[in-house]
């Protein structure tokens, strides 16, 4: 059993951890799993539905695409430490107010992917540019359209903030 | 009836000071959403807590010959290998038939598959073990030894003499069947000046919630008690189940239900599994838990919509459409789903078909057969889609045959708003809807004539734009009528219980339940309308049998209309105990007081006499004080049950414009309309919101989703990647609109709007389709999802 349990250290939301995992494990189980970090949600288990977006080295990833193990010496950031650290604060007012989720198990991982194109983008994306970008990010119940309007919100506030 | 845009509806009856009604107001408890800090079942670990997987059948239909667990007994985290037969001792087997669905027979079906296995994907042993990957590991070791049956899988010859019967006990494949023939159906063809026949068929699909189908059940020895934690829309109705098929009592069951992630119908029937999972707690005397991972999502989450509907219209020179006749099949897999049965879609396609229209004369036939798939039941707007867009393809291709604009074709023949009370032809009762109005105000809305015109100039260029409807009426707010008559305890009645605690702040106990739609934000609108405070001050409770009055929690669009009166009535009658109370610290009449914004006043000039802290402080720690005999009542209970009418019926109308790329059959969609009553709005973006999702879950079903079996039963797309659902990149913006009916059965008005959005978008899409195409000649297109290859198709490209 030993070869398929690896020592890994990481920084997860900025603290240090370090653990012993399968090395089958993927990234998204081992932090629901072992760090209890449940605000990754685990949606298709193959890259489609992005409900386990989370980011890693500052690139946004697929949770259930990624070993644990992979992530050795990595620094991962998920909605929890986002959400701590107040970088996404303005998104989540935007999706609260403009109810741009529903069931809500898609959110962490839309507003991590939001979050990554409006830190790319210089300009305000438009409409269809933010529908692209979230494209890998599968939400049942809004239909989008309040998602979309809640980040382009967020997009005008910091284009304006910007200025 | 008025129309309104989002704006604050006037209304007389709701009309208290601070009303929360008709406001937008963020639902609470949004931020632990958004931040990731939710508790779905998914979440949920327990000590001890055990986790299964299962063994599933790769056959469509085969014969347990033997089991053999030795090896998988043996594997690293292993702590119980249990087969059907040994899980028949804890709980027994179920059928899902309903009374006054008359002849509708299925059969007994256990939470492991005895002897046989019906579908592919059916469990057939389960596996408990420390970590749900070990328990995968050791179900790999599990060898199971079948002898492949015949399959049942085309619904056209389930019937057949030659066609194996999948039950021999029930002597054919027939579930259920439904005639109905009203008017003079063959005189009204006959005389018609134009008759259109067409057969439309609807791709199986499924709902494909975020979050898979969860449970976490407890059974605790030394209390007797099983705890169900569970992701459902109606945990009293499951409380009853699990306790009826463990032969324990209601009370010996606690559901919980937390936070779902999705549900949409999905997650309202018994499933074997979960049932499996809670059989197996008893058994092992441990938490165990089970959450369906995507493959299993999709061979064992109910499917719908596989319908084959062969339909006629008859219409006169002026429009007037004279006749509707349909022929439903549909192939159910081999069990009906317990406990609400698969006949009702079926059923609500003959009851639905048509029921915009004035038109008297309307024969219907509807056969649900058995099959070797995976079992159908009902999902978002149950029979609605096929239904609408049997009735709207009809119609439009009416309009088309004796070239009349399909909206006036629809303004010659929908009910008119004046003519209520009244009903349709299949007999459903409308209190009061309003089609033409909302016809009109979509018209406007979307500037029918100038896209029109847009549309013939760009055909000009080579492009080939479409503009489609789809009116429609909508079963909400269902009263006893729907499943208590058929025997089943799936109660339609909800409760609220509402206190004031000890600082003034108003919490509040309900019945329905949270899905993301706004259950909580609406029921707090209610009370703190009803009652007087700051909805800051108000909080929800919801998902605990042990804990919330008794309830059908949430589907057929009730929360709000059933649950939202039953917590306003809760709050109304809180504010009369509590007025009591401040009467008699005040040595005043309670009809001289009112509670506005968190104060007792008074009530003609509005002055400050008490605040709710103060009065809560003299109440609970200074009753001392009150007048001898006096005692405070400070906490409330209401339900509520529709009795005046069977169903709150709503209506509304859809308009889809998009763009066919004749090249590659590519469908763009433009923009999408809806125009919808359900009477009183309490929360208009909920509402919107409601909208606009079911829009999109329509649009998956008319563009994308299907569940492709192959013909020996073999599920062949089980996974996201290949089974297609609406992404953001492909959706349009979606404007909606409302006209106000509301409801005389209660107090609030309110009807469902859950259902509107998906029940019309198919139909929408599918008329812009062919409206696009139809100058090329393109044969229509009534056979969804509306894939490229079949537009290709229909343009002779292929």
């Amino acid at each position: 059993m030993n070869d398929r349990i690896l020592e890994i250290s990481l920084t997860v939301n900025g603290a240090r951890v370090q653990e012993r995992v399968e090395a089958r494990k993927t990234l998204v189980d081992f932090l629901r799993e072992d760090l209890a970090l449940t605000g990754s949600h685990v949606g298709c288990e193959h890259g489609v539905c992005g409900a386990c977006t989370v980011r890693v080295n500052g690139e946004i990833v697929r949770g259930c695409l990624m070993l644990a193990v992979q992530c050795d010496g990595a620094a991962v950031d998920t909605i929890e430490g986002l959400s701590d650290s107040g970088e996404v604060s303005d998104l989540q007012a935007a999706f609260e107010q403009r109810n741009a989720l529903q069931c809500g198990y898609c959110t962490p991982g839309m507003i991590t992917a939001a979050q990554d194109l409006l830190k790319r983008t210089k300009k305000v994306p438009s409409r269809d540019q933010i529908r692209e970008h979230l494209s890998g990010n599968y939400c049942r119940c809004t239909g989008y359209h309040a998602i979309v309007d809640a980040v382009e919100a967020v997009a005008q506030a910091r284009g304006g903030a910007k200025k | 009836m008025k129309i309104t845009e989002d704006s604050l509806p006037v209304l007389t009856a709701l009309d208290r000071p601070n009303s929360y009604i008709g406001r937008s107001v963020p639902r609470p408890n949004l931020q632990r959403l958004t931040q990731g800090r939710g508790q779905y079942i998914s979440d949920i670990a327990l000590p001890r807590m055990a986790n299964v997987a299962f063994v599933r059948s790769p056959y469509p239909h085969a014969r347990i010959v033997k089991i053999s667990a030795d090896a998988a007994k043996k594997a690293p985290g292993v702590i119980g290998v249990v087969t059907g037969a040994e899980l028949a001792k804890v709980m027994t087997p179920w059928v899902g038939v309903l009374t006054h669905l008359k002849g509708l027979k299925s059969a007994p079906q256990s939470p492991i598959a005895v002897e046989r296995a019906c579908w592919q994907g059916e469990a057939v042993c389960a596996v408990v073990a420390r970590t749900r990957a070990e328990a995968e590991d050791a179900c790999e070791l599990v060898e199971v030894r079948y002898e492949p049956l015949p399959a049942v899988t085309d619904p056209e010859v389930a019937l057949d003499a030659k066609t194996p019967v999948i039950h021999a006990s029930l002597g054919d494949n027939l579930c259920f069947e439904r005639k109905l023939d009203v008017g003079a159906v063959d005189k009204a063809l006959a005389e018609a000046d134009a008759v259109v026949e067409t057969t439309f068929r609807f791709g199986r699909h499924t709902g494909v919630t975020n979050e898979p189908r969860a449970v976490v059940a407890d059974w605790n020895e030394g209390e007797q008690r099983m705890t169900v934690y569970h992701g459902t829309q109606a945990p009293h109705m499951m409380q009853n189940l699990f306790a009826k098929h463990l032969g324990i009592a209601e009370h010996q069951v606690r559901v919980l239900t937390k936070d779902v992630g999705g549900s949409f119908g999905i997650k309202v029937h018994t499933y074997a599994d979960e049932m499996a999972t809670v059989a197996l707690s008893k058994l092992l005397k441990r938490p165990v838990k089970f959450v369906a991972d995507r493959i299993e999502s999709f061979v064992t989450d109910i499917h719908a919509r596989d319908h084959r509907i062969k339909a006629k219209i008859g219409v006169s020179k002026d429009g007037t459409i004279t006749a509707f006749e349909i022929d439903d099949l549909t192939g159910i897999g081999p069990y009906s789903v317990y406990p609400r049965t698969s006949g009702i879609e079926a059923n609500q396609v003959v009851n639905l078909t048509g029921g915009p229209y004035k038109c008297p004369n309307y024969r219907a036939q509807a056969r649900v057969v058995f099959q070797n798939k995976n079992v159908m039941c009902q999902y978002r707007a149950v029979g609605h889609p096929i239904a609408v867009a049997v009735t709207e393809g009809l119609v439009e291709l009416a309009a088309a045959k004796i070239g009349m604009d399909p909206l006036e074709l629809r303004r010659r023949n929908l009910i008119s708003d004046d003519a209520y009370p009244t009903q349709s032809a299949s007999g459903l009762k409308f209190e009061q809807l309003s089609h033409h109005e909302a016809l009109a105000h979509l018209d406007s809305m979307m500037n029918y004539a100038g896209l029109r015109t847009e549309q013939k100039k760009l055909r000009e260029k080579g492009i080939y734009r479409g503009i489609g409807f789809a009116s429609f009426i909508e079963v909400t707010n269902p009263s006893a009528a729907f499943y208590g008559v058929g025997g089943a305890r799936i109660t339609s009645m909800d409760g609220a219980t509402v206190k004031l605690d000890a600082q003034g702040a108003i919490i509040v106990h309900t019945g329905v339940t949270e899905q993301g739609q706004g259950a909580e934000a609406v029921v707090a609108q209610c009370v703190a309308s009803s009652f007087g405070v700051p909805i800051e001050k108000v909080r929800v409770i919801t998902g605990d049998t042990d804990n919330t009055p008794y309830g059908g929690g949430t589907w057929a669009s009730r929360a709000a209309g059933i649950g939202g009166e039953a917590a306003w009535q809760a709050g109304k009658a809180l504010r009369a105990n509590v007025l009591a109370v401040a009467a008699s610290i005040l040595q005043t009449k309670p009809d001289d007081l009112d509670i506005r914004n968190g104060l007792v006043v008074d009530k003609e000039r509005g002055t400050e006499r008490l605040p709710l802290d103060e009065l809560a402080r003299v109440a609970y720690f200074r009753p001392d004080t009150l007048p001898p005999g006096f005692q405070a009542e400070l906490l409330a209970t209401r339900h509520y049950v529709p009795r005046a009418w069977p169903f709150a019926f709503t209506n509304g109308i859809q308009g889809s414009y998009l763009e066919v790329d004749t090249d590659t059959g590519f469908v763009k969609l433009l923009k999408h309309w809806c125009v919808e009553d359900c009477g009183t709005i309490i929360n208009p973006q909920l509402v919107d919101e409601q909208i606009r999702g079911g829009v999109v879950q329509g649009i998956g079903a008319a563009l994308f989703e299907h569940c492709l079996y192959d013909e020996r039963g073999q599920l062949l797309n089980g996974n996201m990647a290949d089974y297609l659902v609406p992404m953001a990149m492909e959706m349009p913006d979606i404007v909606c609109g409302h006209v106000v009916s509301p409801t005389a059965d209660s107090e609030l008005g309110a009807k469902g709007a859950g259902e509107a959005g998906t029940a019309g978008a198919p139909a929408s899409v599918m008329n812009a389709i062919n409206d696009a195409l139809r100058p090329l000649g393109a044969q229509p297109l009534t056979d969804m999802p509306f894939t490229p290859d079949k537009i290709l198709r229909a343009l002779g490209k292929v």
